[in-house]
């Protein structure tokens, strides 16, 4: 129990900063996930056959293809890229893009795959009346979406999309290997120094489960709260 | 973009392709039975045994698979005791220890998908079973073993695609499977781009294939 205790002798309080550090990549995922089905949900459901087929392919190559890859690519590709666009502009400097940066974006990326299925996959189970009464009753088309679907959908999305958190947590410990410390960097530093990794990756485990629960109990108020009046 | 470099990246990653799909129908034949297993379990009447079979299924799917490669890889080599049984000559191996988290991990979300196939038998279908004399016993193998797989096809295939990407973390414990092989083509030669686009095509047709073939056996087995 010592090897948990808070400051110096123990690994408690760097454990503590790294959980922060979890939620905070999650968090920061799912919010760039979001921003990515925003823009892809439209096209997915679009009926230009090109914007579709842009749709399809961002879902399909992102689900089709490990997370750890796609992270690699981020983690190796994404200073390169940043360094490219700079020459652009006249700046040849190196440039290093903070982990921090780099991880959540390569997990946001994933994560907006699956929330832009569940968006798509919510808004077509709509009923197709409520589509056509906003039209009749000639609403503007941000009302429309804002006020009549928006809030339709969200009940439907709901449930999925704590699947697609659940994902989106997990797939974080896989941002470890950047060096970004995480739960399950940190539990690697500390198992290294101590010679003690039974204990420390089962810690992170826990950890994880706790995360999990937690956000279970939260994402379930929700639901409460968006399928009132069902 | 360096074409020559994804020619010559090909076969290895084709190779090492190989590796990947050999850890998966490993971890998926083990699999398969950990999660009939846990299926059976779940369904149980005693509340000792459904507890315990929800709570395996609850540990390994709330727990990134990173973490249990990393529990079993390098912390069950902690233990005096576990290094000196016969289970060393297994666990000593990355590659072993990869298909035993793969395992366990794939028989989690296996029993849920079976559990909930179980449960979504027509009762009529057994109660035909009971009418005609059949006992228990052959009912159970074969008539609610048979509709339940049948029924779980097509969240069974999400689950070989998931586990074909969960593979590829057998990167991290010194294994070249697919991801790892790309990842140290990218680290030695820095062209990230190219590898990429290579390494994620055979992934993205191996998707392709999974997803034909569950179609096939929807097609093949339905009830219609």
């Amino acid at each position: 129990m010592e090897l948990l205790s808070f400051g110096n002798a123990g690994w408690g309080d760097e454990l503590f900063y790294a959980t922060l550090m979890t939620i905070a990549v999650s968090i920061t995922a799912m919010l760039i996930g979001f921003l990515f089905s925003i823009i892809f949900t439209p096209l997915k459901l679009s009926n230009n056959k090109f914007f579709n087929l842009i749709g399809n392919t961002y879902t399909t190559i992102i689900r089709g293809v490990p997370e750890l890859l796609v992270i690699y690519l981020f983690f190796f590709g994404g200073s390169g890229a940043i360094m490219y666009v700079a020459s652009i502009f006249g700046y040849y400097e190196y440039i290093e893009i903070n982990a921090f940066i780099t991880g959540s974006c390569a997990i946001g990326i994933i994560s907006g795959a699956y929330s832009t299925e569940v968006f798509r996959g919510a808004i077509q189970s709509i009923d197709k009346g409520q589509f056509e009464a906003c039209k009749v009753l000639g609403f503007k088309k941000y009302i429309y979406f804002l006020k009549v679907i928006m809030p339709q959908m969200l009940r439907l999305a709901i449930p999925n999309l704590s699947n697609v958190w659940q994902i989106t947590l997990k797939d974080t410990s896989l941002i470890s290997v950047t060096g970004l410390v995480e739960i399950m960097r940190q539990s690697y530093i500390a198992a290294g120094s101590t010679r003690d990794p039974l204990f420390f990756y089962s810690f992170a485990a826990i950890l994880y489960l706790l995360l999990t629960f937690i956000s279970m109990k939260l994402i379930n108020r929700l639901e409460v709260k968006y399928s009132r009046g069902f | 973009m360096d074409i020559s470099l994804m020619l010559t990246s090909l076969p290895k990653l084709l190779g090492a392709a190989v590796v990947t799909l050999k850890l998966l129908s490993l971890s998926l034949f083990f699999g398969i039975f950990i999660g009939l297993l846990f299926a059976i379990l779940r369904l149980s009447k005693n509340p000792f045994i459904n507890k315990f079979a929800y709570g395996y299924s609850y540990l390994f799917r709330g727990t990134p698979l990173l973490v249990q490669i990393f529990i079993i890889y390098f912390g069950l080599g902690q233990v005096e005791y576990f290094r000196s049984t016969f289970l060393w000559v297994v666990f000593k191996e990355p590659y072993w220890c990869a298909i035993i988290a793969f395992a366990l991990n794939t028989g989690a979300y296996t029993s849920e998908i079976l559990r909930s196939a179980f449960q979504t038998i027509k009762p009529g279908i057994i109660e035909a079973g009971k009418s005609l004399g059949i006992s228990n016993k052959i009912i159970f193998y074969k008539i609610q073993i048979p509709v339940a797989i049948r029924q779980s096809l097509p969240a069974y295939g999400n689950e070989i695609i998931l586990m074909m990407k969960g593979t590829s973390l057998a990167s991290t414990v010194t294994l070249m499977d697919l991801t790892g092989v790309a990842k140290y083509i990218i680290s030695t030669t820095f062209k990230p781009i190219e590898v990429f686009i290579v390494a994620g095509g055979i992934y993205l047709f191996m998707t392709f294939l999974i997803h034909n073939i569950i179609k096939y056996l929807e097609k093949k087995y339905s009830f219609q």
